[in-house]
């Protein structure tokens, strides 16, 4: 009796991956049954609103990729850095304080991270590039670069600390340094786990809503060019969002087929992220 | 001749070793480098919160309605809907997190279904809040007809953060000692007793800190609750859960249309005009206040907790 109801609480976890699948793809299929698939993903111009409206999903995706990837160029050096650090070269006590420390980075709001990008970030580089818009994908993608190194930096950290001593011993006695034991040894015997760091850090890049919606403008804009403002697939559905949409308008239904390309894309970087994690599995 | 050549070569493998350790110090430099430029980020952000914020900071902000003009706007509307939020999303959370978990942890059988779970448990703390957020749509506002209310922002975060907290309870639950639950068996307790009055007690202070760092994580969520239709101006409070007459209690509030201290910063901090700038960092600085002493109080439960009990 008592194991029945545990079970249905586990199986809410079930509920919820099939009803998000449900959802999504349920939703969209009006949106798909209006605009064809190729349009969908050969058309270069996202303007679901206008009176004649275009539906590429192109835009949407370079604007995800270009902060994913501006995120990507600062958290996964100094991500990994802080962990190479942390796991081979940091005394324990500062380890045991600074690791919270750290992850507090991961629990700052993002809306407040917004107003960082925005407020703080963009005026900055502004003086260093004069031309740079007041809204722009490379405060918005720095920003989230910093929002995601606690997550590179922990899972990292993890992987290369169930690295087993001996190991490093073995280096040692071989006369190498902590530098080359940790670049050499430790590094690649973690890399199934580095891998899986990085593609938790991808899938949050990927994802990341708010600090796009505030600093790297609302338009969906054709461009790999990260100086220029862009609406990613996520800024698009707070857009919408946040006007009142009747439940039938292909406005709304739009929304659900982005959504379903995100997820498609979480789901892809994971699966990669599977696969590079079980070939470089070390086993000890 | 022989000696000589032997001294010579030692010399170069410590010349070498020495020429090798500076790239170890130049490491640690750049390490430390790397990881206080990050924390000072976290620094500079709150202290340029409260330094914008500061002519905002004050009793009138939070018992002002949010307003047209930017210095008469409040966070009233905004920060008794998080609360209500919070406390329809830890009412839903605390009973079918733990429940799941101790199923995963001290009931689960290994088979497929078990199997499953875990798998959906790791992939669902992956999955991007907005798409909490389409779900929420779909399913509580126009299948279940919940509306755009508190309880459907309430149930949206409760399945956001039940991931974190079903990870950290069974983590909880894990650290309890085998011998423990061996020798409440060999006095002829049921598998049921042995959670409950043994296993449970004893990992109450993961529990609690997996709890308020889901919390933590909720409070802050934005994108979830704009998709699900959050409105930013609202110039009246749900009706109180508390009665003056009997039975004391009532929950209208749930089906009431709500904002919240993400949402109003959003609203704020969107808008062109600088004066509402000064209300977005007040705002902001109350609210990363909020996510940083929850955070705190976390970290200080688990040290307790750690610190109390001796296997």
């Amino acid at each position: 009796m008592v194991e029945a109801g545990l079970l249905l609480a586990a199986l809410v976890a079930v509920f919820t991956t099939l009803a998000i699948v449900y959802v999504l793809v349920v939703e969209s299929l009006p949106f798909f049954r209006v605009v064809s698939l190729v349009d969908f993903l050969t058309d270069t111009m996202w303007i679901p609103l206008f009176a004649e409206p275009r539906y590429g999903i192109m835009p949407l995706v370079a604007g995800t990729l270009v902060t994913t990837l501006v995120a990507l160029a600062v958290a996964i050096p100094a991500g990994t850095i802080i962990a190479i650090y942390l796991s081979e070269f940091a005394p324990y006590k500062l380890r045991e304080t600074i690791k919270p420390a750290l992850e507090l980075l991961g629990a700052v709001p993002t809306v407040v991270y917004g107003y960082f990008a925005l407020m703080i970030v963009t005026p900055f580089l502004q003086k260093l590039i004069p031309s740079l818009p007041g809204f722009n994908m490379l405060s918005a993608g720095l920003v989230i670069g910093i929002m995601i190194i606690p997550y590179v930096a922990s899972v990292s950290e993890d992987a290369m600390r169930a690295v087993p001593n001996y190991m490093r011993e073995g280096s040692y006695a071989m006369g190498a340094t902590r530098f080359q034991t940790a670049t050499r040894v430790v590094v690649p015997g973690a890399l199934s786990g580095i891998a899986a760091a990085y593609i938790l850090g991808i899938s949050r890049a990927v994802g990341e809503t708010m600090v796009v919606a505030i600093a790297a403008g609302l338009q969906p804009n054709l461009t790999w060019d990260p100086t220029q403002p862009a609406a990613t697939i996520t800024a698009f559905i707070v857009q919408v969002s946040l006007g009142d949409l009747p439940h039938d308008s292909i406005g709304y239904q739009s929304i659900f087929a982005a959504g379903l390309v995100l997820m498609l894309m979480t789901l892809v970087f994971n699966i990669a992220g599977f696969s590079l994690t079980r070939r470089f599995r070390e086993a000890y | 001749m022989h000696a000589t050549t032997t001294e010579a070569s030692l010399q170069q493998i410590r010349a070498d070793v020495s020429r090798r350790k500076v790239l170890d110090q130049i490491f640690v430099m750049v390490g430390l480098l790397v990881m206080f430029s990050a924390l000072l980020v976290l620094v500079i952000l709150f202290l340029d919160l409260v330094q914008t914020g500061a002519p905002k900071l004050n009793w009138d902000f939070l018992t002002s309605f949010p307003s047209r003009k930017a210095e008469r706007a409040g966070i009233l509307s905004a920060w008794v809907g998080t609360s209500l939020i919070m406390l329809t999303t830890a009412a839903v959370t605390m009973p079918i997190g733990v429940a799941a978990a101790i199923y995963l942890e001290e009931y689960a059988p290994k088979n497929w279904l078990t199997a499953i779970i875990e798998i959906n448990v790791t992939n669902l703390a992956g999955v991007p809040s907005i798409i909490y957020g389409l779900l929420a749509l779909g399913l509580f506002v126009y299948q279940f007809n919940l509306g755009q209310s508190i309880a459907t922002a309430g149930l949206t975060l409760s399945l956001l953060i039940l991931p974190i907290v079903i990870v950290a309870t069974r983590e909880a639950l894990r650290a309890v000692p085998r011998a423990i639950r061996e020798a409440a068996y060999a006095l002829g307790a049921t598998r049921w007793e042995v959670t409950a009055h043994h296993v449970l007690p004893y990992s109450t202070g993961g529990i609690l800190t997996g709890m308020i760092i889901g919390l933590s994580r909720a409070i802050g969520e934005t994108a979830p609750l704009i998709t699900i239709g959050a409105l930013s101006f609202i110039a009246f409070l749900p009706e109180s859960p508390f009665k003056g007459e009997f039975p004391f209690f009532s929950f209208a509030w749930l089906g009431e249309a709500f904002t919240a201290m993400p949402i109003q910063m959003f609203n704020w901090v969107s808008r062109p005009d600088p004066a509402f700038q000064v209300n977005a960092a007040a705002a902001g600085a109350i609210l990363l206040g909020m996510t940083l002493l929850m955070n705190g109080i976390a970290i200080y439960v688990r040290y307790r907790f750690r610190k109390r009990i001796n296997w």
